[in-house]
């Protein structure tokens, strides 16, 4: 009984055979995500010119054992680095001697729905901005901080807390903001190009194939509504950019870099591809 | 790769090394018709038992990433992208498998979601290393074809 006594020996093990149960019923879940009693907003009418009819969470695509996972903060393993980014808020920090609180206070108030509505336009650099950039622009312009590398410092912590302070709220971009539309367009173009030596598109997995399984692994509508999101399989936050890289890196091709022109532009239209799912940050997922 | 050192070897030793490399044809060369690819891609008789090393081998075939095979039940996780190949070699004669392995895109329309696994019909951006290279080698897709070849109902 090789089987049973990997399983008792290996979580992972016992996590990949969960996921194999699910390969029997290939559909997303029926169910509804409230956290801490809060419902989630997981399925939504598509916006126009959308090529589903509803857009749906991720979190329906995984298991009962993660998505209970994520639907009770006190277990949700991303909350420990959200509560990290939560003492970076109110660490004074650069030459100027701020905090982000000294200037936006409570972020429960100040930081309130913020997060749903980014990527935005940024006039000074003239092209869209995250929340990381966004991060980054004030700490430089207003700390008198060093800007975070990529994934680095604190980044994905305090991404993910000003994101948390969504938690409930639907996406909804502006793409009447600058050129939003045009780095929409070009997000686009990016979602149907096929890359690699396994020349696949975003597409191909997310959109002619969400719903079926690729060997363990669910195929989602690819939403990033829960960014950062807790991976299980790499145990810790997974910024959205560094997904995108993944995923682009899983086609056999190489990646491009994070917050580069075409990752930006693909941001804004993946986020766009899930208006009215509400934020979810920090998702749990496989 | 023993035996295409020695086959080397002999063609060299007999003045015919051309003719030895040329046995195999490249990805740019394979001929498509209506009915497939007629001809083996090396001139050597697929391997059915390799061929399934092949098919079930994550950084080879992958092929169970997409395809559910009753045949091999014992391995985890069989995906449903494609069809599954259960008495494939009932609906496709060998010279059409071949081509769907080779490069499917020829066979179906671009639409498909299947990799060519012998073919320079590739993505954007190809990782640096890969240039140039298919995902499996010649005698690999022989060896898959000889494999399906076994997938009777």
């Amino acid at each position: 009984m090789n089987n049973i006594s990997l399983f008792i020996t290996g979580p992972v093990i016992a996590l990949a055979l969960a996921a194999g149960i699910a390969a029997v019923k290939a559909d997303p879940v029926d169910d509804t995500l409230t956290i801490d009693g809060k419902e989630m907003i997981s399925r939504a009418k598509a916006p126009e010119g959308h090529p589903f009819d509803e857009v749906m969470s991720g979190w329906l695509f995984r298991t009962a054992e993660t998505r209970a996972l994520e639907a009770d903060t006190f277990v949700n393993p991303g909350m420990l680095e959200v509560e990290e980014g939560g003492a970076i808020w109110n660490t004074v920090e650069g030459t100027a001697g701020k905090s982000c609180a000294s200037c936006h206070g409570d972020a429960a108030e100040s930081m309130k729905d913020v997060g749903a509505n980014y990527p935005k336009w940024d006039s000074d650099s003239g092209r869209p901005i995250n929340i990381e950039l966004q991060i980054n622009k004030c700490r430089e312009k207003n700390m008198g901080a060093e800007p975070y590398a990529f994934d680095k410092g604190g980044q994905k912590a305090l991404t993910a807390y000003v994101k948390h302070q969504s938690l409930g709220t639907p996406v909804s971009i502006d793409l009447g903001q600058g050129e939003m539309q045009n780095w929409w367009d070009r997000g686009k173009e990016l979602y149907y190009t096929r890359t690699g030596q396994l020349n696949l598109s975003c597409a191909s997995c997310h959109e002619a194939n969400m719903g079926k399984m690729i060997r363990a692994d669910h195929l989602s509508q690819g939403q990033i509504n829960g960014f950062p999101t807790y991976r299980l399989k790499q145990g810790k936050l997974i910024s959205v950019h560094n997904r995108f890289r993944g995923c682009i890196r899983d086609t056999r091709a190489e990646m491009p870099k994070a917050f580069s022109d075409e990752l930006m532009a693909l941001e804004v239209y993946v986020t766009w591809r899930g208006t009215g799912l509400s934020v979810e940050t920090p998702a749990v997922r496989q | 790769m023993r035996l295409g050192t020695v086959i080397a070897t002999l063609a060299i030793a007999s003045g015919v090394a051309t003719a030895a490399v040329a046995a195999e044809v490249a990805p740019g060369d394979v001929a498509f018709t209506d009915d497939g690819v007629a001809m083996s891609l090396t001139g050597t008789a697929g391997d059915p038992d390799e061929g399934a090393k092949v098919f079930k081998n994550k950084k080879l075939g992958n092929c169970l990433a997409c395809h559910a095979n009753t045949a091999m039940e014992k391995e985890l996780f069989h995906g449903n992208v494609g069809p599954v190949l259960d008495g494939v070699a009932g609906r496709y004669s060998t010279e059409q498998l071949r081509a769907i392995v080779t490069n499917s895109k020829q066979m179906f329309t671009q639409d498909t979601v299947m990799p060519g696994f012998y073919s320079l019909e590739v993505g954007k951006d190809v990782t640096k290393d890969l240039v140039g290279k298919t995902i499996l080698a010649a005698q690999q897709v022989e060896d898959v074809v000889a494999y399906l070849g076994t997938l009777k109902e």
